[in-house]
């Protein structure tokens, strides 16, 4: 029994009850213990009620759309799904290189069906994407095949052209037979498949992926960097200096983030040209002659400022707002203990601003990997990034599985790289305000 | 007041006819000046003539959008305004409407649709529009009385200084130093066919690329030219029309081995007004529509019958037939594109443009 001396006891019993088993009981004889989860329980799911639009949204709006984007790049039925004869025949003869009557057949009633239901194009857009050129094979095949091909249909095809003969023709339908490919991850890494199935290298004129994939985190390191040179003083003097001045500066901080990035990507175009204000001033300046006006846009130097200044904000934000709760007396303590300003800065202010130039450097970072208008528009030749090919599948050549393919490589470039930062940094280290 | 009297009246039963029927059709096309020209010259006048209200919506290329429904079958827009490499590259796949020359509207004279259009210009899902021609322009002031006046010119950096402007994209690159190197207007696609007939015209472009500032915008070109940044560009000839006559600027524009292109009026399966869109395509690809939008935008109508309807510039003084694409004078030296090799080409093209461009 408790002790009627306890206070707490006396009110716990007064209020519950105490059964003879010791356990709390609620006023209506209901375990205290089960009645606290119940209540609990009741809290969560209002909470888990009231995110639940944020959760549907984000379902909807993101994971959903973009898991069937990444679902394109490994699946592709353009040719399975329209071929249905020739990929069953595929699948029953997995071994047989060469095609034999049956082979012909389906190849032959597979070609009359989809011409006549006009999805040949499908078929022949896939098979394209493996050996160009081939599109209009099948879509020349498939016109002529409208009414009716007659047997023996090995000849009749080879009649309406050689190219169906071909081995490799041959290899490339047996593969995209299978809805589920990797050959657009191959295709995203400058690798082929060879005649007997090998993964090769592309053929050197072809190569592009790897390389602007390189330039993409080589480019966005740079930018990186820059931001940070850039952002870390203006970040110190916001967050010190007094009021008034902060606030003016901030509007000047702010101001170029407000404005539309097209206006802004614009304005370094007029800046940067070879007759822009830049090069006029230098001449003026007599620093330069006029024949040797410099190059300074469409190219990588273009993109590496326009991109510096568009990201600033996201690295002088973070940073600022972490500078902003650093104790001055800490700086303080060290110079009045012997340190001088560059040992009280390096060991004692600096790795203050560790979390805030952390979230700073991964923002940008991760926004300048997926840029895509400022490079396409002051990038020329050499400041294009890989962003700039996937809208190029998306918008021009319409081979969204290539696309998907070279997105989902980028998404992946980005989680290990952010896996990486949080095995060095720790990603509790982040402030992001 | 009477008369204002009948004038609101009409216009109010007009008003509830239009409701009454409560029709309309969702037309997708390319935005600014050339979406401007299609509003004036079919929208409108189709609206007061059918009832039937036409939303126009804007796109970067239609065919991406178009695509994009097609895939999620959930079709928004009636009819598309496409590039013909896209019209025939969908009807393979069965996304289009086909559509009958027989049921297009004849011409004036009687000549029935399938003769009257240039040849091209009839598809078996697509109607076209326009013609529209990739054009090399110079700035007068640059050159003097020493100016180019051929493709050939245009790589020639020694005769004539300065910088140049190309689209930064396969199709309208190579076609120019293939002309520029020799080859006749008739026979780049059999040269581009080759391996070696590809190498020699990225050879050829290769004696400029130090030279080269590639555009993506349309609007880039002529603003490249304006700021003096390029001497000579490639461009979309109407962008060009409208910075000399309506902004006057001193630019000249080179038809030698101009690249001629067609947009097309294409109507998607499962549109949700197939009817409206199909009343729509024809009303606006007559011989009086297609030589209406001459009038606000220098691009050339389909049809032959129009040619003699193309009146002046809505300025009221410049005559548009000099600067079209159609122009015969225009049409000797020009390359007419070839959407069936490119929709079996342009990824591999476009994958070695760029392994190009990117190796220094």
């Amino acid at each position: 029994m408790s002790n009627p001396l306890d206070p707490h006891a006396a009110i716990v019993t007064e209020a519950a009850g105490l059964d003879q088993g010791g356990m709390l009981r609620t006023a209506d004889g209901q375990p205290l213990a089960k009645a606290l989860a119940r209540s609990s329980r009741r809290a969560r799911r209002r909470a888990f009620f009231l995110v639940l639009p944020l959760l549907a949204f984000v379902l909807l709006t993101f994971v959903l759309p973009i898991g069937q984007m990444l679902m394109r790049s490994v699946k592709n039925d353009g040719f399975s799904a329209y071929m249905p004869q020739l990929s069953a025949w595929f699948e029953a003869n997995p071994d047989v290189t060469e095609p034999d009557d049956a082979a012909w057949a389906a190849l032959a009633a597979d070609l009359e069906a989809s011409a006549k239901d006009r999805t040949i194009g499908i078929v022949g857009t896939r098979i394209n994407y493996e050996i160009p050129g081939t599109r209009s094979l099948f879509t020349s095949a498939g016109r002529k095949a409208r009414g009716g091909i007659e047997p023996p249909y090995r000849e009749a095809m080879l009649d309406m052209d050689e190219e169906w003969g071909d081995p490799k023709l041959w290899g490339v339908m047996r593969q995209a037979s299978d809805p589920y490919t990797a050959n657009f991850y191959l295709a995203a890494m400058d690798r082929t498949r060879d005649e007997a199935g090998n993964i090769v290298l592309a053929p050197e004129e072809q190569r592009i992926y790897l390389h602007l994939f390189l330039r993409t985190f080589w480019l966005s390191l740079i930018i990186t960097g820059t931001t940070f040179l850039l952002g870390f003083p203006i970040a110190h003097l916001l967050a010190t200096l007094p009021m008034r001045q902060s606030n003016l500066l901030m509007i000047l901080v702010l101001l170029p983030f407000w404005t539309s990035l097209l206006v802004r990507t614009t304005a370094w175009m007029v800046l940067l040209q070879q007759q822009g204000v830049v090069n006029d001033v230098f001449v003026w300046l007599g620093l330069i002659g006029d024949g040797q006006r410099l190059q300074m846009i469409y190219n990588q130097t273009g993109t590496i400022i326009a991109m510096t200044h568009i990201l600033l904000p996201f690295m002088i934000l973070p940073l600022y707002s972490v500078m902003r709760t650093i104790n001055p007396s800490y700086v303080r303590a060290a110079r009045s203990l012997g340190a001088t300003s560059w040992t009280a800065f390096r060991r004692i202010y600096f790795p203050q601003t560790l979390p805030g130039l952390g979230a700073g450097a991964l923002l940008v970072f991760i926004l300048a990997v997926g840029y895509y208008i400022t490079p396409a528009l002051v990038g020329g030749s050499s400041g294009q990034l890989i962003s700039n090919l996937i809208a190029m599948h998306m918008t021009q050549t319409l081979n969204w599985s290539m696309a998907a393919a070279l997105a989902a490589m980028l998404l992946g470039g980005v989680l290990i790289l952010y896996w990486v930062y949080d095995r060095l940094v720790g990603i509790d280290n982040l402030k992001l305000g | 007041m009477k008369k204002m009297l009948i004038l609101t009246s009409a216009l109010c039963g007009m008003g509830f006819a239009a409701q009454a029927q409560n029709k309309e059709v969702n037309v997708v096309s390319w935005g600014g000046a050339y979406e401007k020209s299609q509003v004036e010259a079919y929208n409108i006048p189709f609206a007061k003539e059918t009832g039937i209200k036409v939303n126009m919506l804007a796109a970067d290329n239609p065919a991406t959008p178009l695509k994009a429904q097609v895939e999620a079958k959930n079709i928004t827009g009636d009819v598309f305004d496409i590039e013909v490499s896209d019209a025939i590259r969908l009807c393979d796949e069965g996304a289009l409407v086909e559509i009958n020359p027989a049921d297009l509207p004849a011409a004036p004279d009687g000549t029935p649709a399938a003769d009257d259009f240039i040849p091209g210009a009839l598809r078996e899902c697509a109607v076209a529009n326009i013609f529209w021609g990739t054009v090399i322009a110079f700035d007068k002031t640059k050159f003097g009385d020493n100016a180019p006046k051929t493709a050939a010119d245009f790589f020639d950096t020694a005769k004539f200084p300065g910088k140049r402007g190309l689209p930064k994209n396969p199709k309208r690159t190579l076609y120019l130093a293939l002309i520029a190197d020799g080859v006749a207007p008739d026979a780049i696609y059999d040269t581009l066919d080759t391996p070696e007939g590809v190498d020699r015209a990225f050879a050829k472009l290769d004696t400029i690329k130090k030279d080269v500032v590639w555009w993506e915008a349309g609007a880039q070109p002529v603003q490249l030219l304006a700021d003096g940044e390029v001497t000579m560009a490639t461009g979309y000839n109407g962008r060009f029309f409208d910075a000399m006559v309506a902004e006057g600027k001193p630019f000249e524009i080179i038809w030698d081995g101009q690249y001629m292109d067609l947009d097309m009026f294409a109507i998607p399966k499962g549109s949700p007004n197939p009817e409206a869109a199909m009343q729509y395509l024809k009303y606006a690809t007559d011989t009086q529509r297609l030589a209406d939008q001459a009038k606000y935008i220098a691009y050339g109508p389909s049809r032959k019958s129009s040619a003699a309807l193309v009146g002046l510039f809505q300025d009221g003084k410049t005559e548009m037939a000099p600067h079209m694409p159609t122009n015969p004078e225009h049409m000797k030296t020009a390359v007419m594109d070839d959407p069936e090799w490119w929709a079996d080409h342009d990824a591999e093209m476009a994958e070695r443009f760029n392994a190009w461009l990117a190796a220094n």
